[in-house]
């Protein structure tokens, strides 16, 4: 939005009255009913009857969704739920059966990836996608949009891109110093540690000046050290005024930093709502036990299955991490 | 043995045809395969394309030099589009399977019986290179110096194509160090990647195989010119082959890396090829173990031998950087 674009410009000055943004967020999101498929005061993107099958397996199969401007919104759910495959068909990498979306009134329905960036709607992958053999500041510059050196006919006279080159230079220097990455500003970004590469990802994406960032397990893999400044990262780009849509795990996190949490589950949404309420959900608690239990006959056995739930999750979380970690 | 020959021969085929001819065509694969990590095993159809284009305009169609080089340029255009329109925006490996088959297509198209009138079918085409060897300022005698004397027809190519080489070598560094190479480097690292960052992988990608395909065709003029004659089975397979190998010896995605590639790779095999004969004549090598005309395929082993060698301690190339090897085996 032309208006935010102040916001955009990675000064971390930008980032005015820590916390005012959350404090909107989750006022307007303060009388949104909370079940699947809830309406929102002010959505950016609305989604409806999107659905991806593999053979016979239905992996997306959501009926309506909305996500709130300026929000942060998580999106969690058991392993295969079809997170990624929901995040693929939004921002054009799969093509879904069936389906409509609507990103800022647009509808982006069948439009290839990279116009779905440069529409504003940018995304980080699960599995890490440095660009292993270019230097850090060289996949920070690929990051950014609408460069007149990439045209092949300009690409001979330097003069032509020289300045554009300088100005995002300058805007790459300033996210790497955010994100603690200017030391390795010359390195090759196949030599960084799997939590750094998850930072230079996120910070690449936002050379683009996205309105809106999906990151799809952005903590997955990342050392804990570095998962505090991840956290403040992601509550940052709320602040300059973007919307952030995020795959995770871990149920620490999710608390920690979203203003509004979607439960998927084989393909559907089966919740939404405040972090809080959703966790004590049970159509949540059903859906991390795979919903073919009995329904819990006393408080113990619920408190029981709760702490063999969250259980599951620590286990999946380590797991990605393993996974990450190669 | 005559050390002597042996050693001007070697230092002559630095800066020979061959030299000129492989360096050209791995420029054009360096765009494609080092830059953008585009799998072209069809180099050598782009080369034919260009040398026959020049051929057939020029000798069948009686059209002058210029309409010659045009047709190739713009043949090598469309093989480009041809091969590219549908493979590009698949997985990697589907180019690579379209191209290595369009290569044989194109050498038997050529070859074929039906298309003689037009092709010269198995035995080629010559008597095409009189227009261009009229453009030659160059009085009868020999020129250059020292191991490097050449014939004026000779000199006057090896001067064209070299001139030729150094400015692809020239545009390949301009592109490359642009935004636009960049996002060529991008896509071979990941181009999912670039695509999510609002890139068309898909027109990067084709303009890759374009520039990189009429290069090769220029490959392909020179090749037809120094030789006087294009011959259906010199564009076979091995023509690619070695254009790879001449790019990974040179390193590849460095700028100059093909045109040492390319003067290492046939100044080894003039060495090989010269010490065998010679040490066979000498008699140092019993014709029972090898005899002169087994000499064109054991050179060939040798060069083998060596290049496994070189993989092996210097996997990056001559001008590659051992980091970035180091990097891939993560
Ligand atoms: N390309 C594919 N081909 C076949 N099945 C797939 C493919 N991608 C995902 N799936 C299946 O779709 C389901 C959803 O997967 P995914 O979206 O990766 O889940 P999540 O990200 O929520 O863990 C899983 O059962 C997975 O096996
Ligand atoms: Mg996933």
């Amino acid at each position: 939005m032309p208006a935010d674009s102040s916001f955009h410009t990675g000064v971390p000055g930008a980032t005015v009255q820590n916390g005012s943004r959350k404090a909107v967020a989750v006022a307007a999101l303060a009388d949104v009913p909370r079940e699947p498929g809830a309406p929102k005061p002010d959505p950016i993107l609305v989604a409806d009857d999107v659905t991806r099958r593999f053979g016979g397996l239905t992996a997306v199969d959501v009926k309506h969704v909305e996500i709130q401007r300026g929000a942060i919104t998580a999106l969690i759910g058991p392993n295969g739920a079809g997170k990624t495959t929901f995040f693929n068909l939004l921002t054009g990498f799969d093509r879904p059966d069936t389906g409509e979306w609507r990103f800022n009134d647009r509808s982006l329905a069948r439009v290839p990836a990279h116009k779905v960036a440069r529409y504003g709607m940018v995304r980080t992958f699960q599995l890490t996608k440095a660009l292993s053999r270019l230097t850090v500041i060289e996949n920070m510059r690929l990051g950014a949009g609408g460069q007149r050196g990439e045209r092949l006919m300009n690409a001979l006279f330097r003069p032509a891109w020289a300045q554009q080159e300088r100005d995002n230079t300058a805007r790459a220097e300033e996210l790497l110093a955010r994100f603690k990455l200017d030391t390795k500003r010359d390195d090759f970004a196949g030599s960084l540690s799997g939590g750094q590469r998850k930072l230079l990802e996120m910070a690449r994406a936002l050379m683009s000046e996205p309105e809106m960032v999906m990151l799809d397990e952005p903590m997955a893999g990342v050392n804990p050290a570095l998962t505090q400044s991840l956290l403040g990262h992601v509550k940052d780009l709320r602040e300059q005024g973007m919307t952030v849509l995020f795959v995770e795990h871990d149920m620490d996190m999710v608390r920690d930093i979203s203003d509004w949490v979607i439960v998927m589950a084989q393909g559907k949404i089966v919740a939404e709502g405040p972090p809080d309420d959703v966790m004590a959900n049970p159509a949540v608690i059903d859906a991390y036990l795979g919903g073919h239990h009995d329904a819990p006959l006393t408080e113990a056995e619920e408190q029981r299955q709760l702490a063999a739930a969250e259980a599951e999750l620590e286990a999946e979380h380590a797991a990605a991490e393993g996974d990450g970690a190669r | 043995m005559d050390w002597g020959s042996i050693i001007s021969n070697a230092l002559r085929s630095v800066v020979g045809l061959e030299t000129v001819i492989f360096a050209m065509a791995a420029v054009g694969l360096n765009v494609q395969f080092g830059y953008a990590g585009l799998l072209n095993f069809g180099q050598a159809a782009f080369v034919a394309i260009g040398a026959y284009g020049l051929a057939i305009m020029v000798f069948f169609a009686g059209l002058s030099l210029w309409v010659g080089l045009a047709v190739g340029i713009g043949g090598a255009v469309v093989l480009a589009l041809l091969l590219g329109v549908p493979t590009l925006r698949l997985r990697a490996d589907y180019l690579a399977i379209a191209t290595i088959a369009a290569a044989e297509i194109v050498r038997i198209a050529f070859r074929s019986s039906t298309l003689r009138e037009w092709t010269g079918g198995s035995n080629g085409i010559t008597g095409f290179d009189g227009q261009f060897y009229a453009l030659n300022p160059l009085s009868n005698g020999t020129y250059g110096f020292g191991p490097w004397r050449f014939s004026e027809r000779l000199t006057w190519v090896l001067l064209v194509g070299w001139v030729l080489l150094i400015l692809f070598c020239v545009l390949v560094w301009l592109l490359m160090r642009s935004p636009w190479g960049r996002v060529l480097k991008g896509i071979r690292e990941d181009e999912d990647a670039v695509r999510s960052l609002g890139k068309n992988v898909y027109a990067y990608k084709m303009q890759a195989l374009i520039i990189g395909g009429v290069i090769g065709a220029f490959a392909g003029f020179i090749y037809a010119l120094g030789r006087a004659a294009v011959q259906p089975d010199l564009y076979g397979t091995e023509l690619t082959f070695f254009a790879y190998t001449v790019l990974l010896v040179g390193g590849a995605a460095r700028v100059f890396g093909p045109v040492v590639g390319a003067a290492i790779f046939w100044l080894v095999l003039s060495l090989t090829d010269n010490v065998l004969a010679q040490a066979i004549n000498a008699g140092y090598v019993s014709s029972s173990i090898m005899n002169p005309n087994q000499v064109g395929q054991v050179r060939f082993m040798l060069v083998g031998v060596l290049l496994m060698l070189l993989m092996i301690y210097r996997p990056q190339g001559i001008f590659g950087d051992k980091r970035e090897i180091a990097l891939n085996a993560r």
